[in-house]
């Protein structure tokens, strides 16, 4: 490596994280700390219903008897609970905004400084925005439009109000309450999230969009998430994060449901880019993320893809149970761990129905001290017939000092699986890197661009503008990161 | 051929080395004018190929002593990127894979940077795809590979049409060939050796670096340097391409002492 590309790397990996600013708005937090009177003050602050309350408080106890895992691949600094506040929101006028113009300016510019211009980038793109700021939903457009078809797309607090049935037939239908540590913390705790439900046989005219984002300092961020697709459904679902700058570490538990009835189709992408802390590790967001869905009938279809070049650590692994027949699941991901991030992800393909297919593709890039693990696990059941499965899991290392890690579990119980794995780990080759700049391509955008080919088949899952996002960041995650 | 202009390459008793490794190129001095075509053969070993990457800037070989000059400039001194800003294209003996990304993306990303750091506004999409389809048609390639991964899955053939395409888009002031005609029929090699030929101009240098002198009854060097042991050990006009034909390398070797 020559040493234009070293300091072109350096540069790259000393980049501070663009988007780091607090909004100056007030914020009700409750103070520190997690027992049965929180679960209660927050469900009562939210008006819910006394079924959630039980629900909320059922999840608590199972928790308080649940250990925090540790068998992924990162290290870091034990967690007190007690030391976090698990609910904040922005303080609002008796009756809520009605429309942008009521939204507190504050608020609105701070989505400006983040390149997310509600009404306008809704607008042009045709995507209706569900903006999620801390923990309540602040603006939702497009609502009407949706609402003619018969999609429900709103925060998921608006769901509990509104189609409480929905909400109690689906929550914890796919990720039940004491699933795992975190589970069981996000189900006591949850804020806000969304909820979106397509009718059957609707296919969303648009990309449903949501934009999390974590505000108050040292309140943990609970999102719940429920999409359901009814029979003959057909929703895209895009969810795009950036954090403020903080010094103290972060908590982020979200869970994430998916429910695919028969001949319906979700997909849901993610680009994530959590604060992963500074170059020496220091403060970055945890993100201990359950995400799962399930083709819960006959040729349901569900489709991951995530771009994950933030959080210090990320602990998540989207999954597809296949229950109906001929039902289909696909996981795309791009993983990123530069400087000290540690990464470790994956997925879990169950095949439970017959004639039932599934794909992994995963690329994990390494760079500086970063340690990107995949762990994946594809499980045919003994009533799959003729389950189908094939993982792509390749590594690019940047670094001399970063790590590839795969752990891929493969169990087949039933003699007509086809289970295929392939995985290459490879170093960004300096042949590439030399053909590039020969052509008058400088060191760093060559960097950009080898990269973005190894990502290749992952992005091209993405719908189109979060593609030339997810580029664009995977690029300035990277600058300056081959040594 | 303009032999009264300055030269665009001047080479200066140039040693080389790979790094960390034994010295290849012993004292070559070479001096290139525009328009003007000279081919370096030389046996396999020789230095030719050394030659060609320690005029591009490949980190892998650390130059010892001598100079190198591109138009005035001081060669040796520039990033590989600037030296191809400069007008600097090497044909790859070896072109290399990058999958994932596209032929014309590739070479749009190319021409755009090379455009860009000499000050000229950038190709928008479709006024490159104009040139392209141009270009491609010259050298007689299937529009598909312009839409495949770069060099992924091409035959030799293939990848050394893609290098002359891509030099063809470039347009260099001096265009080094590293054995392009290595692993090409005869039909492939004539192709090669046209989208050469198309190049040619008064302004512009070409440097052919061969092992066998059949690319020279295709394109026809103004001089000839044979290269032994990392020196030139002789030079001259087409002539000695023909005498090396049939005498062989063995002759330029036993007599490289009478030569230096």
């Amino acid at each position: 490596m020559s040493d234009q590309e070293r300091t072109a790397i350096e540069k790259l990996a000393d980049q501070e994280y663009g988007y780091s600013f607090v909004t100056d708005i007030e914020q009700e937090v409750i103070p520190c700390g997690l027992s049965e009177d929180v679960v209660r003050w927050i469900s009562k602050k939210k008006g819910e219903p006394a079924w959630l309350l039980e629900w909320r408080l059922a999840a608590y106890r199972e928790w308080k008897t649940m250990r925090e895992p540790h068998w992924a691949r990162a290290n870091y600094p034990a967690i007190d609970y007690q030391a976090i506040s698990y609910y904040a929101a922005p303080k609002k006028k008796a009756d809520g905004p009605k429309s942008l113009e009521e939204v507190d300016p504050e608020l609105l510019k701070t989505y400006e400084k983040l390149g997310i211009p509600l009404q306008e980038r809704a607008a042009l793109a045709g995507v209706a925005v569900d903006a999620v700021f801390d923990s309540v939903s602040v603006a939702t457009t497009y609502k009407d439009k949706l609402k003619e078809l018969g999609i429900i797309f709103c925060s998921f607090s608006e769901a509990v109000r509104e189609h409480p049935e929905l909400v109690q037939r689906f929550l914890g239908s796919v990720v039940p309450r004491r699933d795992n540590f975190y589970a069981a913390l996000n189900s006591a705790v949850f804020s806000d999230g969304s909820f979106v439900y397509v009718p059957r046989g609707v296919r969303c005219p648009m990309e449903l969009s949501t934009y999390f984002r974590i505000n108050a300092s040292g309140t943990g961020q609970f999102e719940r998430t429920l999409i359901i697709a009814d029979e003959g459904a057909e929703v895209s679902y895009l969810e795009g994060c950036t954090a403020p700058k903080r010094d103290e570490n972060q908590l982020h538990a979200a869970v994430v449901e998916l429910v695919a009835l028969a001949g319906s189709k979700i997909k849901y992408s993610t680009v994530q880019n959590w604060y992963p802390g500074d170059k020496d590790g220091k403060g970055g967001i945890y993100n201990f993320v359950t995400k799962r869905g399930v083709c819960a009938g006959e040729a349901a279809h569900i489709s991951w893809t995530q771009v994950e070049t933030g959080s210090a650590i990320t602990w998540k692994y989207p999954s597809v149970v296949l229950k109906g027949d001929n039902s289909v699941g696909e996981f795309h991901s791009v993983a990123v761990a530069a400087n000290r991030q540690q990464a470790d992800t994956g997925t879990k393909m169950v095949h439970l129905g017959r004639n039932t297919r599934s794909t992994i593709v995963s690329k994990g890039i390494s760079a500086g001290h970063g340690q990107n693990t995949y762990r994946g696990l594809v499980k045919v059941g003994r009533n799959a017939v003729n389950a189908r499965n094939h993982s792509q899991c390749d590594s690019l290392l940047m670094s001399s000092t970063s790590g590839a890690h795969t752990f891929p579990v493969i169990e087949v119980a039933h003699p007509t699986a086809v289970v295929e794995h392939e995985a290459t780990t490879s170093r960004i080759s300096e042949d590439q890197l030399f053909y590039c700049r020969q052509r008058g391509i400088p060191a760093d955008e060559a960097v950009g661009l080898i990269v973005n080919g190894f990502c290749k088949s992952v992005f091209k899952e993405l719908p189109m503008e979060f593609a030339v996002e997810a580029q664009k960041l995977l690029q300035v995650s990277l600058e300056g990161s081959v040594g | 051929m303009t032999t009264a202009s300055a030269p665009l390459l001047d080479v200066r008793d140039l040693h080389a080395r790979v790094v960390d490794g034994a010295g290849i190129l012993r004292g070559i001095s070479l001096s290139v004018r525009p328009g003007e075509i000279h081919a370096i053969m030389g046996p396999n070993g020789s230095g030719k190929s050394t030659l060609a990457g320690v005029l591009a800037g490949r980190e892998r070989f650390a130059v010892t002593a001598g100079s190198a000059t591109f138009d005035g400039v001081d060669l040796l001194a520039l990033a590989p990127e600037e030296r191809a800003a400069r007008g600097l294209f090497l044909g790859f003996q070896y072109p290399v894979e990058i999958p994932g990304i596209t032929n014309a993306y590739f070479l749009r990303t190319a021409l755009n940077s090379i455009r860009k750091a000499n000050g000229k506004p950038e190709l928008d999409a479709m006024e490159f795809l104009e040139l392209l389809k141009a270009k491609a048609r010259m050298m007689e390639m299937d529009p598909k590979f312009l839409n495949r991964s770069v060099n992924e899955g091409f035959s030799g053939g293939e990848k050394k049409r893609n290098e002359i395409l891509q030099m063809a888009i470039l347009e260099p002031r001096l265009a080094i060939l590293d054995e392009t005609d290595s692993g090409l029929d005869i039909d492939a090699l004539k192709v090669v050796a046209a989208g050469v030929n198309a190049l040619r101009s008064p302004e512009r240098s070409v440097i052919l670096v061969t092992h066998y002198q059949r690319l020279l009854d295709h394109i026809v060097p103004d001089f000839i340097h044979v290269l032994a042991h990392g020196r030139i050990v002789r030079s001259g006009g087409r002539e000695l391409a023909l005498e090396l034909e049939s005498k062989g390398y063995g002759w330029i070797e036993s007599t490289s002492g009478a030569a230096t």
